[in-house]
């Protein structure tokens, strides 16, 4: 998801008998399902974990600003250009909130940012895939923000008090993002065989890398476990991924597109979709950083970063000067 | 160059209701925080009036006080008009 495999740091998960003190009371009230909020005792563990995967999510929205920023100058109308803004704007938001949620646990967010540029923090593997057509922001709005719904609106309730309010304010825009999405996808499938074809492409190049944000299959993963007693991660990644296949295999059938997956069936039994192997490789070698636009990314953060720093230097030294002045 | 400080946002909503805390941004200045609080928390009609409080000059009661703190009103049952129950026939009380 915004945030994959996120370490926690510990290498078993203790069952409530074997905690003590502290520990055994933290657990307690996240058992009891009290909220943790920034001035309560939290275990280190509970802490850095948090970092970790706040600020990977937050890392996510920002860096998810450029694959879709670079066709704002080239949409295809008026409305579409601005539409396209407010969204990319909503994200640079998004990961404002983030960053401030990430902070209420003692590191700041230039320490943040700092990690992500030295290669120490991930970000979301979608977002080093490139866009190569108007399609492609369709897809992302449609399929990539479906997905990420799907993934926050549980953790509005997750444990960590500032972590759940920044998503309930997260969630409230993000069904405007998919909906644009999936309106774009509409007209060009209803539109010239060309654009027809071209929303195709989009899908087809789109579909396993939305269907991989989920991460891979939690299995007897420690990490899972461990975020998954402290409330910080609500359902496992094969759940999450089902519900995200369910959802969208019928709303492209709606609009006459096909989903690129050979093996997808409607399994009677389950009451869900059976889908083909992922590639997990692939995946794996995105996360790396070996995606086709991983360096292009990282590059183009800390180009903004550095090119901006006269303005922030500045700003400071303005307020520095009049400081104390009344207004 | 220092980071710029941190400050938190409130919103007051066309409904007549209090201010609401919304928030936290960094802004250089006052003028810039508002500025981007109107920027990040107003873009949907939001509210219709912005405060900024530099976070470090808000003070706070401590998670461990809550019992000293919260604990006395608990047992003062009488001070919700419920507590009292009304005789038949009173009307518009
Ligand atoms: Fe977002
Ligand atoms: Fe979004």
């Amino acid at each position: 998801m915004y945030a994959q495999m996120v370490d926690t740091g510990v290498q078993r998960v203790l069952d409530a008998a074997e905690l003590e003190g502290d520990e055994r009371r933290f657990q307690d009230r996240i058992d009891a399902g009290i909220r943790v909020e920034p001035e309560d005792w939290m275990p280190e563990s509970y802490r850095r974990t948090l970092v970790r995967q706040i600020s990977q999510h937050a890392h996510s929205e920002v860096v998810g600003m450029l694959p879709e920023g670079n066709w704002i100058t080239r949409a295809p109308s008026l409305l579409r250009k601005a539409t396209l803004l407010a969204k990319v704007q909503d994200e640079g938001g998004h990961g404002l909130y983030l960053y401030a949620a990430a902070e209420t646990l003692g590191v700041s967010r230039d320490d943040l940012i700092d990690a992500l540029h030295a290669g120490k923090a991930k970000y979301s593997s979608i977002f080093n895939y490139p866009t190569l057509t108007w399609a492609d922001i369709g897809a992302i709005g449609w399929l990539v923000d479906g997905a990420a719904i799907i993934n926050q609106i549980p953790l509005c309730r997750c444990s960590y008090g500032p972590y759940g309010r920044a998503m309930v304010r997260v969630c409230k825009e993000e069904s405007f993002h998919q909906r644009q999405g999936y309106d774009i996808m509409t007209r060009l499938a209803q539109g010239s065989e060309a654009q027809r074809r071209m929303a195709q492409d989009a899908l087809n190049r789109w579909w396993w890398p939305a269907v991989m944000m989920f991460g891979p299959p939690d299995g007897e993963s420690v990490h899972s476990a461990q975020s998954a007693a402290w409330r910080i991660k609500l359902h496992s990644n094969d759940d999450l991924r089902q519900r995200f296949i369910d959802q969208t295999v019928p709303q492209a059938e709606l609009i006459g597109l096909t989903i690129p997956d050979a093996d997808l069936r409607w399994n009677e039994e389950r009451g869900h979709y059976d889908i083909g192997p992922i590639d997990w490789e692939e995946f794996y070698s995105v996360v790396r950083g070996d995606g086709p636009c991983n360096r292009e990314r990282l590059a183009a953060r800390k180009s903004a970063w550095d090119r901006g720093a006269w303005v922030r230097d500045a700003a400071a030294a303005h307020a520095a000067k009049h400081a104390g002045e009344q207004k | 160059m220092k980071e710029w400080p941190l400050w938190e946002v409130f919103i007051r909503s066309s409904h007549g209701l209090a201010h609401k805390h919304v928030g936290s941004l960094r802004a250089a200045d006052a003028e810039m925080a508002i500025g981007n609080a109107r920027d990040v928390y107003t873009r949907r009609n939001e509210g219709v009036s912005i405060w900024v409080v530099r976070a470090a000059d808000i003070a706070a009661s401590s998670p461990g006080d809550k019992e000293p703190l919260f604990d006395p009103a608990r047992s003062k049952v009488y001070r919700h008009p419920t507590f009292f129950e009304l005789i038949d026939g009173v009307k518009h009380m």
